[in-house]
């Protein structure tokens, strides 16, 4: 039949034949659809991570009171840290998107630049997450767990949290770390913490200003703070024993849930980071070998940046779902 | 990609840069500014975003507004979203917008439940 339409066999050939389906290329189309479902992977965990905010929606921890660090200065700044490291992404996703432009024109000493640059950014927040997990897991103060797991804070007068070594009464203890020598050869234990529950009760009933601070939060988004009377009488029914930092089964600023889900959604985020890193290395060298020169393309770097921004997108996601709300 | 093919507008056409890189600034400018309006934020919690609005704190919701907002820009103009076909935009952001909604949806709705189970029920946590 005449009126069929011949098709020509250039046409069949989609991306082999010079026309591209959704004007995109095959790599970047496909680096979409994995920042896709990696995006369902993070949503999976911040989602989880909600499940278990609402689940105790009234004992879990407050950011501002757990990330309140900062590099060479001592005192207590909320948010000013986390912000930095914000920040820090935010200018690598820059530096990232102009070496894209710089390769849509085909400048290479620019991309080379730039590249360099969104490196170094992508090694500082590494970093900085690397000091932001060695503090919360060293913890600062120091707390008391009560027998059915609750952590309590112990406050002094001002309302400032006041760590166990600078109140704690030496006691008599015959309790000694068990290590695999001195026993049964197939147990031991982790180092036991620095002061027994007896030796914080003495030194908090010698200090008549020093009150606790309970994990319940109130009406004001605050802890509830107890009166010196409630105070004793709760750290004597229902304390158990001294919690200092935070690890995988016991977290000194509230549920250990707040922890296990902190090291597993930025440690999976930070593993991101490592990985974009390496990429960006990769091409990298590829740029100052004068590959993509040779190809005629940047394309490598776009698809590269592509994943890079996906990572900044995940960390703004994380940044407030644990630091603001 | 030819290096000028960029849509250059933002916020619906009001803001036009000359070129890509100025766009790129511009757009960094955006996004610092709400880091540091969220951050000022999330110090100072002022009392007056602590009414509850629809199960939540207003402050909060102001938080996940401006978060969505900043992932749009980085998506849009960062990740180029904006000069790619609108199909192939709906395809990737859709399907994500979809099953991230409905999974939230569920798993947050669980949690208020089991949150009730614990302060209506039998269970002693405090002791």
């Amino acid at each position: 039949m005449d009126t069929t339409v011949v098709k020509t066999s250039a046409e069949n050939k989609r991306w082999g034949g010079g026309t591209e389906p959704l004007k995109t290329s095959y790599g970047k189309m496909m680096m979409w659809f994995f920042i896709t479902s990696d995006a369902l992977t993070f949503a999976g965990f911040l989602a989880a991570y909600g499940f278990s905010r609402f689940k105790f929606a009234d004992s879990w921890p407050i950011a501002d009171n757990v990330f309140t660090h900062v590099p060479f200065i001592h005192g207590n700044y909320p948010m000013i840290f986390v912000a930095f490291m914000t920040f820090i992404l935010i200018m690598s996703s820059v530096t990232m998107v102009l070496a894209v432009d710089a390769g849509h024109h085909k400048n290479k000493a620019k991309v080379t630049l730039y590249m360099f640059l969104t490196i170094i950014g992508g090694l500082v927040f590494v970093g900085s997450q690397a000091y932001e997990w060695t503090t919360f897991i060293k913890g600062t103060y120091g707390a008391v767990a009560t027998k059915g797991g609750n952590i309590l804070h112990i406050m002094d007068a001002d309302g400032h949290q006041v760590a166990l070594k600078d109140f704690a009464i030496a006691q008599d203890s015959d309790r000694e770390r068990h290590e695999s020598r001195t026993g049964l050869w197939f147990t031991s234990e982790k180092a036991l913490p620095s002061y027994t529950f007896d030796e914080v009760l003495a030194g908090f009933k010698a200090n008549p200003d020093l009150v606790v601070r309970t994990t319940y939060t109130a009406g004001d988004g605050h802890k509830t703070m107890l009166s010196r009377s409630e105070s004793l009488r709760e750290l004597e029914t229902k304390g158990k024993n001294v919690v200092e930092g935070a690890n995988l089964r016991q977290n000194e600023y509230g549920s250990p849930l707040f922890a296990n889900y902190f090291f597993f959604i930025t440690g999976f985020h930070g593993f991101h980071v490592s990985i974009g890193i390496l990429l960006n290395i990769i091409i990298f060298f590829n740029v100052l070998l004068g590959t993509y020169e040779r190809r005629g393309s940047y394309e490598m770097v776009e698809k590269v940046g592509l994943y890079w921004h996906f990572v900044d997108l995940v960390w703004v996601f994380v940044f407030t779902f644990f630091y603001l709300v | 990609m030819a290096a000028d093919a960029h849509k250059l507008a933002i916020f619906r056409g009001l803001v036009k840069f000359k070129s890509n890189t100025q766009k790129i600034w511009g757009v960094l400018i955006f996004l610092s500014i709400i880091t540091a309006i969220e951050v000022l934020l999330g110090i100072y919690k002022p009392e007056i975003f602590n009414a509850q609005v629809l199960g939540m704190k207003a402050l909060n919701w102001i938080f996940i507004i401006l978060t969505i907002v900043k992932a749009y820009y980085i998506t849009w103009d960062f990740m180029h979203m904006r000069d790619e076909m609108a199909s192939f935009r709906r395809m990737v952001v859709w399907t994500g917008v979809f099953l991230i909604s409905y999974l939230i949806f569920i798993i947050l709705q669980e949690g208020g439940y089991v949150e009730s189970v614990f302060a209506n029920g039998f269970v002693k946590t405090d002791f």
